[in-house]
């Protein structure tokens, strides 16, 4: 299973809508990568509405993508946080330290410009 | 009449499996959504932990009924190696496959209840409980 990415000018948008398994994760991990560097995208917003699940190990893998981003140079901004993820993340003691979220697409798309720009 | 249901982890795709028995019983069972979400997660990490350190084992996810009060128990079960030292396990943080070290401890604090017994190179079982309120 892919999840796809699609390209807006120098964005990319990715908005996951199914449960993630872990090979997936991992696979989006790759893709979202490669894509920004065949892209040289400056920033990425991956929507995370449809997602009714974040256990430590998918949290890791979006944790991690945003710092590989940085990396290249490209942000990351996660959106779209569903309420009973964001309080189960919060019971099991993870912090995705230093990731910047919004509450929507749209907003993530704000959040970007700005750090872009600024 | 209670229901239960069991899924054997073998692979990745037995962790997904699982996670989408629990999240069906919790919703049949009545908890909200932040619970639901809860339970799902505590059973992806269990189911997650068998497949990584014990490569096979089960999931089993139950309603219980006592005295009036309702709620759902995970079981899961393996013949794996056991863990050395479970109140490392336990801590924050502590990690031997470069994960986030929030697994275990995490289920813990997502959970009503908690109950592990491993024994070295015979394997664990670990019940966890959450109840309707």
């Amino acid at each position: 299973m892919r999840i796809p990415i699609l390209k807006l000018h120098e964005y990319l948008l990715i908005s996951v809508q199914v449960d993630l398994d872990d090979q997936t994760a991992l696979q989006f991990q790759e893709d979202v990568l490669n894509k920004i560097h065949e892209e040289g995208s400056h920033g990425v917003v991956i929507d995370l509405t449809s997602v009714e699940m974040i256990d430590s190990f998918i949290a890791k893998v979006l944790g991690d993508v945003v710092d590989m981003s940085n990396l290249m140079g490209a942000k990351v901004v996660l959106t779209g946080i569903q309420p009973a993820v964001a309080i189960t993340l919060i019971d099991m003691g993870i912090v995705l330290d230093e990731v910047p979220t919004a509450l929507d697409l749209e907003q993530g798309l704000d959040k970007l410009q700005s750090e872009l720009e600024g | 009449m209670q229901v239960h249901t069991h899924v054997e982890i073998t692979s990745e795709w037995g962790i997904v499996a699982a996670r989408q028995a629990g999240r069906k019983l919790a919703r049949e069972v009545g908890f909200g959504s932040v619970d639901q979400a809860r339970i799902t997660t505590a059973i992806s990490e269990l189911a997650r932990n068998i497949y990584l350190y014990a490569n096979k084992g089960q999931i089993k996810i139950e309603e219980l009924a006592d005295a009036g009060k309702r709620g759902i128990k995970i079981t899961a079960v393996d013949n794996g190696p056991g863990i050395k030292d479970v109140r490392r396990v336990m801590e924050d943080g502590f990690t031997t496959s470069g994960g986030l070290g929030a697994g275990l401890p995490g289920v813990k604090r997502l959970m009503d209840e908690f109950i592990i017994d491993s024994e070295l190179n015979n394997g664990t079982k670990i019940s966890a409980i959450k109840w309707l309120r």
